[in-house]
């Protein structure tokens, strides 16, 4: 594609994205520290990531401030409008992937002192780092524009949702064996599904650039894994009748 | 059961949706069903031995705004004076191909160039009123084509056409004052009326708003939304957001050909050929 005839205008295009990459090197920094810090009981790196949400929050503000001037003084067409239009969303995931990434380090700080159940604790770094993974690939498929990268990273999103109903079972299942485990768990729960929905973010991120490539949604429905709104897990040791007694 | 459902289904996804609906309700969204007003067939135009345009075939529907965009020497303004045999006037210009209107060939030695231009008017760059009075602008139409059988006739389809170009309460107590002395903008519209008078299908408009400031702009941009509820306009302009913000159908000329056509929605979102997509986003060397 050969540039626009007005310098300026190229050059705002080249700083959004240049932008969003930043963001992007920012969110996966943090999504790294966090599953480290919370694998490694390490609180020095879950406050980096903590500190580092600042940054991607301010990015966020630039890219969004940016791309409403750019329509306001460019009035974009076609690709350039895509483009801008697509800066505005990935920036929007990207920011909510910060906020769940600084939650998963909080959560490292909280249990830090507390033994982990390794089982556990490996199918969590396991989701963490496919997260970490979908995320590093729909970024390069932004970069590169590439629709196709981009749908492999959608299609994949469904092996999170599996890790994630196998490690919401496990933990529902150590917090029956021992009261005692409740605490724990349930952030570690909590960091599940949060690394559960930083998979939903790379796959939006996915579909935007598919639309920003070809100028179409996608077509077909993505498919969805994640059953552990309807799962019950019933209690070992206890018979209830129905609710009868 | 099984098969009422899987209609509604079906019925639900050939449905517009509400924004759809709000951009093309008067055809232009989904033109194919849409009775084409003038319909253009392998039209070529040389001026001496220079080819300015090259096979183009294109549909203008009823009831929709059409505009033609491209850079200057594209031949979207020859394409445009095709359509009301403007071409005729110029030495050495010859038209081959086949242009109709509801089916008429115009270019067909029975028609008379006069009567088709009362059928197909024509609104020019600048706004170029007769040295006359208001009235008499949107009168001399009507006279010479005998549209008016009385003086009431003719004074009712002047203050007719006067309203339906916006410009009537601006003018109602200066009739007989001269036109000239109007805005440009007015008198723009006042060339719009006199256009109007004589009953065309077709409303050709070259650049219609090129010499008006931007509130007179608005002004005719939006008499253009009302008169596509009853005309077939086609409109050639310089201004891609003009086209955009007009028109429900967009053709793309370059270098003498019509290198694409479609919704206008589609053409300024996703349009499919390079050489669009390079000219409306400022990309042309």
């Amino acid at each position: 594609m050969s540039e626009h005839i007005v310098k300026a205008f190229e050059e705002e295009l080249k700083l959004l994205d240049s932008q969003i990459a930043k963001m992007g090197g920012l969110a996966e920094d943090m999504l790294g520290r966090a599953i480290l810090a919370l694998d490694r009981r390490d609180p020095n790196l879950a406050e980096i990531a903590i500190k580092d949400d600042k940054a991607i929050d301010e990015l966020e503000r630039q890219i969004e401030e940016q791309a409403i001037s750019l329509i306001a003084r460019r009035q974009p067409m076609a690709l350039d409008l895509r483009q801008i239009v697509t800066a505005i969303r990935i920036s929007s995931d990207l920011e909510r992937i910060g906020d769940l990434s600084k939650n998963i380090a909080k959560r490292a700080l909280a249990v830090a002192g507390e033994p982990h159940p390794k089982q556990v604790m490996l199918g969590l770094k396991h989701i963490g780092l496919t997260a970490l993974e979908q995320l590093k690939h729909v970024l390069d498929a932004y970069s590169n524009r590439d629709a196709d990268k981009a749908m492999k990273v959608w299609l994949r999103d469904e092996r999170i949702d599996a890790m994630y109903n196998s490690l919401f079972r496990e933990l529902l299942t150590y917090m029956m064996e021992d009261p005692r485990n409740i605490g724990l768990c349930t952030h570690l729960l909590f960091g599940a599904k949060n690394i559960e929905r930083i998979g939903d973010h790379a796959t939006n991120i996915a579909e935007t650039i598919h639309y920003l490539v070809h100028g179409t949604a996608i077509s077909e429905d993505r498919p969805k894994g994640d059953v552990t709104s309807s799962t019950v897990i019933e209690y070992p040791d206890m018979h209830f009748k129905n609710g009868k007694d | 059961m099984m098969q009422t459902q899987s209609m509604d289904v079906s019925q639900k996804a050939s449905e517009m949706t509400p924004f759809q609906a709000a951009l093309g309700d008067k055809a232009g969204a989904h033109s194919t069903d849409h009775e084409a007003m003038m319909r253009a067939r392998q039209v070529s135009v040389f001026y001496g031995a220079k080819q300015a345009l090259f096979d183009v075939n294109l549909d203008m529907p009823a009831k929709a705004v059409t505009a033609l965009i491209g850079p200057s020497g594209c031949g979207k303004s020859t394409f445009l004076r095709c359509l009301n045999r403007m071409n005729d006037t110029i030495d050495g210009a010859r038209v081959t191909g086949n242009i109709t209107i509801e089916g008429d060939d115009i270019y067909s030695p029975a028609v008379d160039p006069v009567q088709l231009r009362a059928r197909v008017g024509m609104v020019f760059q600048k706004p170029n009123p007769f040295p006359k009075t208001i009235f008499e602008n949107v009168a001399y139409g009507p006279r010479i084509h005998g549209l008016a059988k009385s003086k009431t006739d003719l004074e009712e389809i002047v203050v007719n056409s006067l309203q339906k170009a916006g410009l009537f309460n601006e003018v109602k107590d200066r009739l007989h004052e001269a036109g000239t002395g109007l805005s440009g903008g007015q008198q723009q519209r006042l060339c719009i009326a006199r256009a109007i008078a004589v009953s065309p299908e077709v409303i050709l408009m070259d650049e219609p708003c090129s010499a008006l400031d931007p509130i007179a702009t608005a002004k005719i941009e939006e008499l253009m939304d009302e008169l596509r509820q009853n005309y077939c306009i086609v409109i050639v302009t310089h201004s891609m957001q003009q086209a955009a913000r007009v028109s429900q159908r967009t053709a793309f000329f370059h270098l003498g050909i019509l290198v694409e056509e479609g919704e206008t929605s589609v053409i300024f979102t996703n349009p499919k050929d390079n050489r669009t997509q390079d000219y409306i986003t400022g990309r042309f060397g």
